[in-house]
């Protein structure tokens, strides 16, 4: 076992950890967060995705000895202050049904859009191509994603007009 | 239809916060603390042995392991239908991954070690993997007391065979219409299995409390029939309805895989065994390809008569399912298609049967669709050819040959209303039909498809729904049911249907998941029947919500009731305008009286719903005579799709379909429907491609080997369409549309790719792979090998559909 410290959604963590312990059974079993899914445990699905120093991973295929000094947020620390611009667009759209796959698919694009605040909807599409959705048919995933970049661009734009 | 306000429209849904915030809670997300226990199960290598023992000696002294379980322990059968299923194995084994054993340990690794410590001995039998090893004179019997397990009197098990059910159809002289027609064309046709792959896994977590009652924690989309089908089931160990209680938070996605019983009854008897602890199984990827349920395997034969001026005058459908170990759910899938095989047709002389065989593979199951995909598939391919063969256009043989109101159904009844002539005109506009397009590249074809559809619910002639609505002090409402929000949206629209009547606004509507204990009755979620039927429940319990809203107010006001009407969340009245009852000032604490007494009190009301005009008592030699199904819903979908001629490689342009929803209660998940619906059948159409090996070992349990959509892999362009015939017994019209979406998406891809490049492929899926053979002249059957999909050897074309000894 490895005692290991790490910032958990903005706020340091502890844990003790064994060597064959994912960070997905470690977030879910001994830190509380259940947002990450085990939908495969293996990488395929992505429904575990958090993020790790700002990028999408797949916690299923990261040992949580890894994580030790680094900063992993999860859909608890996306929406601590209230949802963001992106969460609020995927409810007023009816995005989600089923809502397993929306935790991996939130974070990864945030991850997406706070890399690249522009993306065509073929740079959504490759971004998102890691977590397996059977319920939407991706259509008003990638839609919603989109008119978020496009709104925040336009606002980003007036501001600095006004400005 | 009076004009609704809420009905209609698309609010934002009521979990959609909870979902997008991260709170939604799955079984896997609930919290049993230390005491947790955790089982994992042992496995059969064989797909068919005699069971000769199973010896737990060393898993039992494995460390953290507290007990080890086996059919000695609970040597019970279950079933939803037939009681077929085994909880564990008693003398033999049926297929390949089948429990075998539970181990039950402080940790899941420990379990895990502990599961490849027992040691299963076994003597093996004939495995029959195919069809016409189940089907043969001296076939091998999976069952040999088939005719001892209790089923439903509609299923008609032939005892020394392999059949599990034979569902027969007859309408009027089929012979007769033969010689009428002017062209027959008779071919086969083949789908094989699919898996549902919704994106969390089963899991579940029982506890039987040191009371004596279970629990459990399911992700299902049946708590009631759970509850049923395991109270029957443990019966014997003294359980009754009252001692089990089924909760079910919500479900990350069904597809049909979560309806009935499967794994959930090896926790139930695992924490049976643990008295005092809770134990929870959570199955991995590979255990939830290879041991829920799978969507059937079929091979069918289509000979259909038609007259030179498009009539259609006969059909015979003969099709042979491939149900795997068990049919306690499967049977009625191929009971479904042996009543609605003639598809959404008028056809006055028809010859159906389908027939449900038991082979050594996984058990199968309810899929989205229930067989209408899979029947399909040949039926309207057939329809495209015939008419081409005839010198007709296609989309006019189906607007000639398309059902009406009022038609004669295959198995007596009339036809309920649905606009199948306008979805087809609505689709062959949207695809420009008629309208061939030239592709720019020289190594592309393109090519258009269309293809109808109908599906009705499969369901028990009682089976009903219940609603309960109270109010709160603030007017906000609670409204409980029990059918399950698996991702369609079902809460929502039941919060819209009792905000239309009481005029409360939907968002403060709180309507939740079931538990059995506190919320009213409900099947199960299946068949895409809970906006009608649960609708319909609502509705009623809105209806007398408002009753005593009234009421309470006429007695309290000495008003008369007729002149009182709801509006804005008050009691209003028609003879004063100036009057007007807020409901949060009532609904709970009542009305003061000038004497400072109340009246009135908590309101809240009940509601149900049956369909008692259904019947299963159709006389079995020809289905005639009983009212099996309670309404159609009908549509058309159509494509446009790109072949590339040297890989094979087909993509989607344009996919448009069009579904009567009698009124679409939610326009934007009616459309949400159909966008999945259309993406997952392209799925299967076009790569979801199982493969067993040749000792009926599924190979490719996973989404690496198995391939379901990914966002790169949608069409470019879907459009959905909504018409709206209302349905007279349904909520404010609304009939059901979800599975719907998914069942016109192969034959229409088959058309569009024989369209494009002139191949007609008759066995799904529809690869690349085949493609490209075929398009050098290969015939993929020839070079296909032994890693099939479906339980099929050899080529389709040579199959008999002889069954011996019949």
């Amino acid at each position: 076992m490895k005692h290991i410290t790490f910032q958990l959604n903005g706020s340091a963590r502890s844990v003790w950890v064994g060597p064959n312990e994912t960070l997905l059974d470690v977030l879910r079993g001994k830190l509380g967060i259940k947002t990450p899914k085990e939908g495969c445990g293996r990488g395929d699905c992505g429904a575990c995705t958090v993020l790790l120093d700002g990028k999408a991973v797949r916690s299923c295929l990261i040992l949580a000895v890894e994580v030790e000094g680094q900063s992993v947020t999860t859909l608890e620390g996306v929406g601590q202050k209230g949802p963001t611009a992106l969460q609020k667009a995927f409810i007023e759209n009816n995005v989600f049904q089923c809502g397993f796959c929306a935790p991996g698919v939130i974070l990864a694009a945030s991850a997406l859009l706070a890399e690249n605040p522009k993306p065509s909807e073929a740079e959504v599409r490759e971004a998102l191509a890691g977590n397996l959705c059977r319920c939407t048919g991706y259509e008003p995933i990638v839609k919603t994603v989109l008119a978020v970049a496009k709104k925040t661009a336009r606002q980003s734009t007036s501001r600095r007009v006004r400005s | 239809m009076s004009k609704t306000t809420v009905v209609g429209a698309s609010p934002v849904r009521v979990d959609g916060l909870a979902k997008v915030m991260g709170s939604a809670q799955y079984v896997d997300d609930l919290d049993f603390g230390p005491g947790l226990l955790h089982a994992v199960v042992v496995e059969s290598t064989q797909a068919h042995a005699k069971l000769k023992k199973v010896d737990i000696s060393a898993a039992e002294k494995a460390p953290g392991v507290v007990r080890v379980i086996t059919g000695k322990d609970f040597p019970f059968t279950f079933g939803l239908y037939m009681h077929d299923r085994y909880i564990f194995p008693q003398d033999r084994v049926r297929f390949v991954g089948e429990q075998v054993a539970a181990v039950i340990a402080e940790t899941p690794e420990a379990a895990l070690r502990a599961a490849k410590l027992v040691k299963v001995h076994y003597e093996p039998l004939p495995a029959v993997l195919s069809l016409s090893d189940a089907l043969k004179k001296d076939a091998v019997l999976l069952h040999p007391k088939l005719d001892t397990y209790a089923r439903v009197p509609w299923f008609y098990p032939q005892a020394g065979t392999n059949i599990a059910h034979w569902r027969k159809t007859r309408k009027g002289d089929v012979e007769k219409g033969f010689k009428q027609a002017d062209y027959i064309l008779e071919d086969t046709y083949t789908v094989p299995r699919y898996a549902h792959c919704p994106i969390e896994p089963h899991a579940v977590t029982g506890l039987y409390d040191l009371s004596g009652r279970l629990t459990l924690w399911a992700s299902s989309q049946s708590p009631f029939a759970q509850r049923n089908v395991m109270a029957i089931a443990l019966k014997p160990l003294g359980l009754s309805h009252r001692d089990i209680r089924i909760v079910t938070p919500y479900v990350g996605g069904g597809f049909g895989g979560k309806a009935g019983v499967s794994m959930e009854i090896i926790a139930a008897v695992a924490a049976i065994a643990m008295k005092g602890r809770p134990v929870k199984l959570h199955w991995t990827r590979e255990q939830e390809f290879m041991n829920t349920s799978q969507r059937q395997g079929v091979i069918a034969r289509v000979k259909m008569g038609v007259k030179k001026s498009g009539e259609i005058v006969a059909l015979e459908h003969t099709l042979h399912w491939d149900a795997g170990a068990s049919a306690e759910y499967g049977a009625n899938v191929v009971n479904a298609v042996g009543l609605s095989a003639t598809g959404p047709y008028r056809v006055p002389n028809v010859k159906i049967d389908s027939v449900c065989v038991y082979t050594n593979m996984p058990p199968c199951g309810a899929y989205r669709g229930f067989g209408y995909s899979e029947f399909h598939f040949g039926l309207e391919s057939h329809m495209t050819r015939v008419a081409q063969a005839i010198g007709m256009d296609p989309v006019e043989f189906r607007r000639i040959n398309a059902i009406r109101e009022g038609d004669t159904l295959a198995y007596g009844a009339p036809m309920n209303a649905g606009d199948l002539q306008g979805a087809i005109d609505q689709v062959a506009k949207e695809i420009r039909w008629g309208k061939p397009v030239k592709s720019k590249k020289s190594n592309t074809a393109i090519g258009k498809g269309l293809a109808c559809f109908w599906k009705a619910p499969a369901m028990p002639p009682n089976a009903s729904s219940a609603a309960f609505l109270k109010f709160n002090e603030d007017g906000s409402l609670n409204l409980t049911v029990s059918g399950m929000e698996i991702g369609q949206g079902f809460l929502t629209v039941m919060a819209q249907i009792a905000s239309e009547v009481l005029t409360v606004p939907v968002e403060k509507i709180r309507v939740e998941t079931p538990d059995t204990d506190r919320n009213p009755y409900e099947w199960q979620t299946v068949g895409s029947h809970v906006t009608w039927s649960c609708g319909n429940a609502v509705r009623a319990a809105a209806e007398e919500v408002k009753a005593k809203l009234l009421a309470t107010v006429g007695r309290a006001r000495k008003l008369k009731v007729k002149d009182l009407y709801l509006a804005d969340e008050c009691v209003k009245s028609r003879t004063d305008a100036t009057f007007s009852m807020p409901f949060r000032e009532f609904v709970i604490d009542g009305i003061m009286q000038p004497k400072g007494n109340f009246i009135g009190g908590p309101i809240q009301g009940s509601g149900m719903f049956m369909p008692e005009f259904t019947s299963a008592l159709g006389d079995p030699a020809t289905s005639q005579g009983g009212h099996p199904n309670v309404h159609y819903t009908v549509g058309c979908a159509g494509v446009i799709l790109e072949v590339d001629k040297e890989t094979g490689k087909t993509t989607i342009l344009k996919a448009a379909l069009a579904i009567d929803a009698g009124k679409a209660v939610h326009p934007e998940l009616v459309k949400g429907q159909i966008v999945g619906g259309i993406v997952q059948g392209l799925a299967t159409a076009l790569y979801e491609d199982i493969r067993y090996a040749p000792n009926g070992r599924l190979l490719n349990p996973n989404f690496t080997d198995y391939k379901i959509p990914t966002a790169l892999d949608c069409p470019q362009e879907i459009v959905p369409i909504i018409l709206e015939t209302p349905q007279p017994d349904g909520p404010f019209g609304a009939r059901g549309v979800a599975e719907h979406t998914m069942i016109a998406c192969a034959p229409m891809v088959a058309d569009a790719i024989a369209d494009a490049i002139g191949v007609r492929l008759q066995t799904m899926p529809l690869t690349a792979e085949k493609v490209a053979l075929a398009l050098r002249g290969i015939d993929y059957d020839e070079v296909k090998g032994d890693n099939l999909g479906f339980c099929f050897r050899g080529r389709p074309c040579d199959y008999s559909f002889s069954i011996a000894g019949q």
